[in-house]
């Protein structure tokens, strides 16, 4: 591992020891009250798991033009990041919808859209783990149809009456509580990156070990 | 490439009308399928409001799944999959060759489910017959699109019965609401001409990008 990981992991994890006081000097938001904070860790994670699932689409799509096994290491990795991350934004979800619509789950466009993205990663791996060899081809063509997917999903949900919040409001948000947005943010993505980073470590080190494994094998 | 998707859709219907398996095995699970609904969603000699479109494509589904599945599964027990990889023609054409083998095994389910849908489940389906057929073809074609892609790169994974439909549900899900609505709408006693024509725009547009998807990857993922 490059020498630059261990101290960035200590930041990350700093970050993520601090975020609960910065939540808590947040103020409180005017209707919703302490369940608001759920936000600060809610929004985050969505925007990793749509990060994530972006970078696996395009990975994949690289992965299939050019056969570079560097772009499906990197899928994969984020595959897995899209699946941590959507499982966390669809349990914090519903806690704060349980209690600000009054309703544990709605099926309103960006949320449908998330819980099918999230079972197109999970189908993902699911394909990688079990579809024998060379799999990861067809777990590309996979991820690049789940990219095309979204907007169709989003169009096609979004007939039915939506109250989720929109995206506009975040730029709207006081320092007080965009601040503590920002830090969580900055946590989460420092996380994503360095789960990546350590994933694909991990898949190089197999297929390096795959190769000499073949080696031997020719040798023998 | 015309000349090469007609003779494939040909030898498949060749050894479809001598077997009739795929046809015969496709209509009895769509058929199935239905009871199973009527069983299940008839309560005191009544359906329940509306169920009928959604029964409809969740059988067509269902049955399109199954087919799919065989298909491919058909030439990787006879040992054609090679010969039908090494026809001299660009491998889009085996794509179309074979979706439009499927479509047009799937459309002949559709005659005999939308009419049994119709009468079980009391849905005015068949009150407006041309938009009803542009919305189930152009669904039809959507699924299959999708779904041949998947069960060609499939045929050589290891669980790929199981895998099939785990990757084909999630992402046939807009196709499934698309069609659904539609045909709601279609049933409904006042008809809504502009209901109808937004989810069929959505289905033409999802049919064009994901044939276009799948043309472009079929390639690559096909080869080893």
């Amino acid at each position: 591992m490059p020498k630059w990981f261990q101290p960035t992991t200590l930041l990350c994890a700093a970050l993520f020891a601090i975020s609960p006081f910065v939540i808590a000097n947040a103020p409180y938001e005017s209707t919703m009250g302490l369940v608001q904070k759920v936000f600060y860790y809610h929004m985050p994670s969505a925007w990793v798991f749509l990060t994530a699932s972006v970078v696996c689409g395009i990975a994949s799509a690289r992965f299939l033009a050019t056969g570079d096994a560097r772009h499906d290491r990197t899928a994969l990795a984020a595959a897995e990041m899209a699946v941590l991350f959507g499982l966390l934004t669809l349990v914090t979800g519903p806690l704060w919808a349980r209690k600000a619509w009054g309703t544990w789950w709605i099926w309103d466009a960006r949320i449908t859209s998330s819980l099918v993205g999230w079972m197109i990663a999970w189908a993902y791996l699911i394909l990688r783990q079990y579809g024998g060899p060379g799999s990861e081809k067809l777990s590309a063509g996979l991820a690049l149809f789940g990219m095309a997917n979204v907007p169709f999903i989003y169009v096609s949900v979004n007939y039915w009456r939506t109250i989720h919040p929109a995206t506009t409001v975040v730029p709207k948000l006081p320092f007080e509580m965009g601040f503590p947005l920002l830090f969580c943010l900055a946590a989460f993505y420092l996380l994503m990156f360095l789960l990546m980073k350590l994933r694909t470590h991990v898949a190089e080190q197999q297929a390096r070990l795959d190769a000499i494994y073949l080696s031997l094998d020719e040798q023998a | 490439m015309l000349r090469a998707i007609w003779l494939i859709v040909r030898k498949d219907l060749t050894v479809e009308v001598r077997s009739r398996e795929l046809a015969y095995t496709t209509l009895f699970f769509a058929v199935s399928c239905v009871l199973v609904f009527a069983f299940s969603l008839v309560q005191e000699g009544r359906a329940a409001e509306g169920v009928g479109a959604g029964v409809l494509w969740m059988a067509i589904m269902f049955a399109g799944n199954l087919a799919l599945g065989r298909t491919f599964e058909r030439e990787r027990q006879s040992e054609t999959l090679r010969a039908l990889m090494l026809v001299p023609a660009p491998r889009p054409a085996v794509y179309l060759g074979k979706l439009t083998g499927i479509v047009f095994l799937l459309a002949l389910t559709e005659a005999v489910l939308v009419p049994l849908v119709a009468l079980l489940f009391e849905s005015a389906l068949l009150s407006h017959p041309f938009w009803l057929a542009a919305v189930v073809a152009t669904g039809t074609v959507g699924f299959a699109a999708v779904g041949t892609l998947f069960a060609a790169m499939l045929v050589r994974a290891r669980s790929r019965d199981v895998l099939l439909p785990v990757l084909l549900y999630p992402i046939t899900v807009p196709v499934l609401i698309a069609g659904v609505r539609a045909t709601v709408a279609i049933a409904q006693p006042e008809f809504e001409v502009d209901v109808v024509r937004f989810w069929l725009m959505l289905l033409i547009a999802f049919d064009v990008v994901f044939i276009t998807l799948a043309l472009w990857t079929f390639e690559p993922v096909m080869t080893d």
